[in-house]
């Protein structure tokens, strides 16, 4: 039966092929639209580490108090660490899991002479920032914990870097030269860089076109003055001078992660924060109350607006279009049904159950729901191939066409089309038999 | 025309009716918030930096090796006097940050050394007496810095700021009166104060965050070179015409004075043009989508009109032959049809203006953009009232055509 109502409805599609065009241009385009700006949107506004965001966490100390806040409005306490509450919370270890970390942009001396030095961008981090974020390596792997203690001059680099240098090859155990000091390749990064750069929104904004590239333990690069790339916040001037005046200072410049697997980790971690908060309280440092945060990753993107707000109010506006397509498309769906009145009069005298209506004319809109969903698809595709012109690189670049993203293009356009057909089709199903007959 | 029997029409085709109108208030909706979020933008894009942007361009040095910052420092002046004595340079300046750069330094601005609520924000430019004649920047009161008065400043090791020179935004932020000139203002974070020695024309601030709007034109000029952190901006003024040869001479010079640095293969050297470009990249990228949405969307209102006039046409040739035959004149036909669209789209247009300023609301409340201004549901209303009734006109048309005898023929 349903063979016989697809034939029916594509004879019927045939014989106005004006609006039937119409139709699935509309589809088309709506979906297109709504598919492209929510690739964009899943790109920017997805979880970069669905099987963990739950377990990172970002603490936050309230080392300026109201005064650092000249007088905003929120009561927010600065989004990054000075160095010595940095260094303090790793010594006490109470995470599973932790690793401090600030950016850095080291030059680099490529072992072949005749290329010249390049800048490169990283982060001097704490060994356990490799598992903790559970980060792939191609060859070898992090450094270990007495490394961190012994400031060794290892180093990880990405994939990227190691095909530049090395072409390619497995580099674990070569020196390569960071600011003029030779560095032992520890591990090369397996392809891994995450959008957002979810471990240091602070410092690189999340999405950025800068790559990383080298990865230092964070007590050599402080020992070795490589100074910090990323941003630093003052409330006051640092008392002493350069690199070591900005540690001995309040400014705030370090970002900080850990991972708790239990609710009750998390619990006894916002303790421990609370009580290193009073215990600098008592000696004198703060004379303001606790105001501590400690967020997961996905509540801690959301407080940094990674997510471009542009993005979200284009995909309103794209779905904003969908609709009208859809409200249009009903329009026209109507009118094609109901001057099919006569026809489906003597379907209806003839024995057809009114089930029977629903299922023919609902066939009928799936069928241009499908047109419409084909050429949505490659609308998508040449929408997604083309954010490059409308959106930042660093945005544009992220947008792609998966399967996924295929198959759901697919299923709105039908989805839709069909809810659209909804009413004209019940109206058509309502057609009195008797009445059509007569009037011929 | 009479109005009454369109209206009696109109309830035998309810649904249409409803669809039709509700599709034009939808759109009317849409395209007035677009329209207006591409407004926005482009007063955003047309806002003057105060900088002088033809013939100029910025050259970014990252320092290669890791050098001491009394050497950094020596090497900037020695570039800059390079710089200057090129045929094809016509000033140079180096500086922490520019207009439209998007990153920089800005500091709380106070008029009292323990004010705990600050006064203002501000972007911090370290200059020298080369900067506002490099940028093309008029200084409007007071005077410039000497040479004598630039020092060497790392980010982290603070001096008070004796002599600043600040744009007049600010100075009309902190002197309401007009009388900034000689007065003294804490900006750096020492408690040291800073005299106002000078006044510049408009000049905009690095900060290019929406949020950062109402300090957009606050800057600063201090008289410090910038050292210690890996990297130099070279602002540089091309003399009339030269842009491509400076462009092409000031690298090589640079590299001939030494050799340790790297520039950036993508954004190491860019004109004003490419700058001002890159920092206004995204609301192009929006007002265009909003743009593309726009059209579409009126597109497919308009052929959504033309086909179910079309229908109805078609459905009401014998009604129209019957009026025909009793004397309506082709004129009766196409303003029924016309009127009948107009009556829809005024219907359509009611409820729009209530949806787009809903809308508008919203986005307030989420996205902070601003009110919807009135003229933009005025001008969004004109549009799709002319363009139902172009679209409504090819089949009013087509009906007005039907012919008398229609009214004989049985369907």
């Amino acid at each position: 039966m349903l063979g016989y109502y697809i034939d029916l409805a594509v004879r019927s599609l045939k014989r106005s092929p004006g609006l039937t065009m119409l139709m699935v241009l509309a589809i088309g385009f709506g979906v297109a639209a709504s598919m492209t700006t929510y690739s964009v949107f899943r790109a920017v506004s997805g979880d970069p580490i669905p099987w963990k965001s739950s377990k990172l966490f970002v603490p936050q100390i309230d080392v300026w108090g109201p005064k650092g806040r000249q007088g905003g409005s929120d009561n927010e306490p600065p989004e990054a660490m000075d160095y010595n509450d940095a260094v303090a919370l790793m010594r006490a270890h109470r995470a599973k899991y932790q690793s401090a970390m600030y950016h850095i942009s080291p030059s680099v001396i490529p072992p072949d002479r005749g290329m010249h030095p390049i800048n490169v961008g990283g982060h001097a981090v704490y060994s356990e920032f490799f598992p903790m974020l559970d980060v792939p390596f191609q060859y070898g792997s992090g450094w270990s914990a007495s490394d961190d203690t012994q400031s060794a001059a290892v180093v990880v680099i990405s994939s990227k870097l190691n095909q530049k240098l090395f072409g390619g090859a497995n580099s674990v155990g070569k020196t390569l030269d960071i600011e003029g000091k030779d560095y032992r390749i520890a591990g090369v990064l397996d392809n891994w860089a995450p959008k957002p750069v979810f471990f240091d929104v602070v410092n690189t904004g999340g999405f950025t076109t800068d790559f990383e590239d080298v990865f230092v333990p964070f007590r050599r690069a402080i020992d070795v003055g490589m100074t910090n790339d990323g941003n630093t916040n003052c409330d006051e001037m640092p008392k002493g001078s350069g690199f070591v005046g900005l540690q001995q200072s309040t400014c705030v410049w370090i970002a900080y992660m850990v991972e708790l697997d239990e609710k009750a980790d998390v619990a006894a971690y916002k303790d421990y924060l609370d009580g290193y908060y009073r215990e600098q309280k008592e000696a004198g440092r703060f004379s303001w109350p606790v105001n501590n945060r400690l967020r997961d990753l996905p509540a801690w993107l959301k407080v940094e607006h990674v997510a471009p707000s542009d993005t979200q109010v284009s995909l309103v506006v794209a779905l904003g279009l969908l609709i009208v397509c859809l409200v249009n498309t009903a329009g026209l769906l109507l009118a094609k049904f109901l001057r099919r009145s006569s026809e489906i009069g003597v379907r209806r005298a003839l024995g057809a159950p009114r089930t029977a209506i629903y299922t023919q004319f609902l066939t009928e809109a799936g069928i241009v729901g499908t047109a419409g969903g084909l050429l949505g698809l490659l609308l998508t595709w040449v929408g997604v191939k083309s954010v490059t012109w409308v959106l930042p690189k660093e945005i544009a670049t992220l947008a792609r066409m998966d399967f996924s993203l295929l198959i759901l293009t697919l299923i709105v356009a039908v989805i839709a089309t069909v809810l659209a057909g909804l009413y004209p089709t019940w109206r058509a199903s309502r057609v009195q038999p008797a009445l059509q007959l007569k009037s011929n | 025309m009479q109005i009454k029997p369109i209206l009696a029409a109109m309830r035998r085709h309810k649904a249409g009716t409803i669809l039709i109108g509700f599709q034009i208030a939808l759109t009317l909706a849409i395209v007035c918030n677009a329209l207006f979020i591409i407004h926005e933008r482009i007063a955003r894009v047309s806002r003057p930096s105060g900088v002088t942007e033809s013939n100029l361009f910025v050259i970014t040095s990252d320092w290669a090796d890791n050098s001491s910052n009394n050497n950094i420092d020596a090497q900037i002046k020695a570039d800059l006097a390079a710089l200057r004595q090129l045929g094809s340079v016509q000033d140079a300046t180096a500086l922490n940050s520019f207009p439209l750069h998007g990153a920089g330094w800005d500091n709380y601005v106070r008029m009292k050394p323990d004010q705990i609520h600050m006064t203002t924000d501000s972007a911090v430019y370290l200059a020298d007496d080369h900067t506002l004649g490099t940028l093309g920047v008029k200084l409007i009161a007071g005077r410039n810095f000497t040479p004598d008065e630039v020092q060497s400043l790392t980010i982290q090791d603070m001096k008070g700021w004796p002599a600043v020179i600040v744009s007049k935004d600010l100075a009309k932020v902190l002197f309401p009166n007009g009388d900034a000139l000689g007065k003294e203002i804490y900006a750096s974070n020492n408690n040291t104060p800073s005299t106002i020695v000078g006044i510049t024309d408009t000049l905009q601030s690095h900060m290019m965050d929406s949020d950062d709007n109402a300090y957009a034109y606050n800057a600063i000029l201090v008289p410090m070179r910038e050292v210690g952190t890996g990297y130099v901006h070279y602002l540089i003024r091309a003399r009339p015409g030269q842009l491509a040869a400076a462009m092409r001479d000031v690298p090589k010079t640079l590299i001939a004075q030494s050799r340790m640095r790297i520039f950036d293969p993508d954004d190491g050297e860019m004109t004003f043009a490419q700058v001002r470009a890159k920092a206004y990249e995204r609301d192009y990228g929006m007002a265009i989508l909003m743009g593309i949405v726009s059209v579409v969307l009126l597109a497919i209102t308009a052929a959504g009109i033309v086909g179910l006039t079309s229908f109805w046409v078609g459905q009401r040739r014998r009604q129209i032959g019957i009026r025909r035959a009793l004397g309506a004149t082709r004129n009766d036909i196409l303003s029924y049809f016309m009127t009948e669209n107009m009556l829809i789209g005024m219907g359509g247009i009611v409820v729009g203006t209530l949806l787009a300023i809903g809308i508008n609301l919203w986005m307030v409340t989420q996205y902070g953009v601003t009110r919807l201004s009135g003229m933009y549901l005025l001008v969004g209303a004109v549009v799709l009232l002319l363009l139902g009734q172009g679209a409504v006109l090819a089949p009013a048309l087509r009906a007005s055509r039907v012919p008398p005898v229609e009214a004989t023929r049985s369907v």
